[in-house]
């Protein structure tokens, strides 16, 4: 299919980034992104959080501030109490307040499934904006929040869950991508992404592919809920791990040492993860030590190399 | 045979329902009527979580008959 395009599209629906971009004039570019789904949790503010945090990370994701946002509802008016709908919006309107971004319009349908998103435009220079397309090798990766929260919805859905794992699941996906983001201006950042429903090794995939690179990764040093673990092990697995394993396993080689239930936490859905980060080794500490000194979450966990075969190796 | 039919249901239910009736039985066989790709990944995982085997998975349908073992 072709799209309509112009010389002042920086990035668009060719290039299947996190978000599209757009020129203004010299030193200004729009981002633009939008995102909505089913609830991933039970409790209507907690999503309506969850949202905005997933709708607004694309934007830090392609290096921009978050300005201005619209709400997308889809609502059964007819079968659902409109204070579960009020719960939702709130959810998002704390979250935009939190990211300073101000809410501007939106536009609601009914539907048989409930559903809330946004659509979210940010500023960036047009010279610093950040793609998938970048890796270098040499470069370090960089992951900035656990993984495992697609199997813990599975266990939750499933009442196995205990309610402290609940909590804390809930208020990392609710956690805005916005510190890690702050600070990847101040470093040579190469390239950068969120990890969402390809799962981490699914969003690898996309930067390794025409990289002309490989990548390493170290398993052990990837964060993640611990729970999550166990719930693969016994199966509580959703159907889109096992989607993203059976589309990109081709990339992918695991050392004997990756137990399966890793591999399975590697391959897992996220609902609005954590940015991956691809930036010089001699910047990572700092990088990662400024993340963690806002109270953030960033670990090393893995490189870039030299390889042309654009391999993903799991040791 | 005991059977457990999981056809039909989503994720996890199919390995909640085989869960529930390996623990009943403790040990021996079991067959599993399952209609997903994802339940038969899920399933097997479930069954070598609690020490049992995966003797056989055949296309039945449109799914899958899995029996499990444990001696």
């Amino acid at each position: 299919m072709r799209f309509p395009t112009d010389e002042n599209v920086i990035v668009g629906l060719e290039r299947a980034d996190d978000a599209g971009v757009y020129r203004v004039s010299e030193e200004l570019a729009l981002i633009q992104t939008v995102d909505f789904f089913t609830p991933v949790v039970d409790d209507p503010y907690a999503f309506g959080q969850i949202a905005a945090a997933n709708a607004l990370s694309d934007v830090y994701a392609m290096g921009g501030v978050p300005k201005t946002a619209m709400n997308l509802v889809a609502f059964p008016v007819r079968e659902m109490d409109l204070a579960v709908l009020r719960a939702i919006l709130q959810g998002g309107i704390d979250k935009l307040r939190e990211a300073e971004v101000v809410l501007i319009g939106g536009h609601s349908v009914e539907d048989k499934e409930l559903k809330y998103g946004l659509s979210v435009t940010g500023f960036v220079h047009p010279r610093r904006v950040l793609t998938k397309k970048n890796l270098r090798p040499g470069d370090r990766l960089v992951l900035t929040k656990p993984l495992g929260t697609g199997i813990v919805n599975t266990a939750i859905k499933a009442g196995l869950a205990a309610p402290g794992l609940v909590e804390r699941v809930t208020r990392t996906m609710a956690e805005l991508n916005r510190r890690a983001a702050e600070q990847l201006g101040r470093f040579r950042v190469h390239a950068c992404t969120d990890v969402t429903g390809f799962g981490l090794l699914g969003h690898l995939a996309e930067m390794v592919a025409g990289s002309g690179a490989s990548v390493r990764l170290a398993a052990r040093a990837v964060p993640v809920f611990p729970e999550a673990l166990d719930f693969a092990r016994m199966g509580l697995i959703p159907a889109g791990a096992h989607r993203n394993r059976e589309f990109r396993e081709a990339m992918v080689e695991f050392g004997e040492g990756v137990p399966r239930d890793m591999q399975d936490v590697l391959f897992d859905p996220q609902t609005s993860g954590g940015l991956l980060i691809s930036l010089p080794a001699e910047e990572v500490e700092p990088l990662c030590g400024r993340i963690r000194d806002q109270g953030g979450t960033a670990q090393e966990i893995g490189e870039v190399t030299a390889d042309p075969g654009e391999r993903i190796r799991v040791a | 045979m005991a059977l457990v039919d999981a056809r039909g249901l989503s994720c996890p239910q199919p390995v909640l329902l085989a869960l529930g009736e390996m623990k009943k039985l403790g040990t021996g066989s079991l067959e599993i009527l399952v209609d997903t790709d994802t339940s038969v990944e899920n399933v097997t995982r479930a069954a070598e979580s609690q020490g049992w085997n995966v003797k056989d998975v055949r296309p039945e349908g449109v799914g899958y008959r899995m029996i499990v073992e444990k001696a």
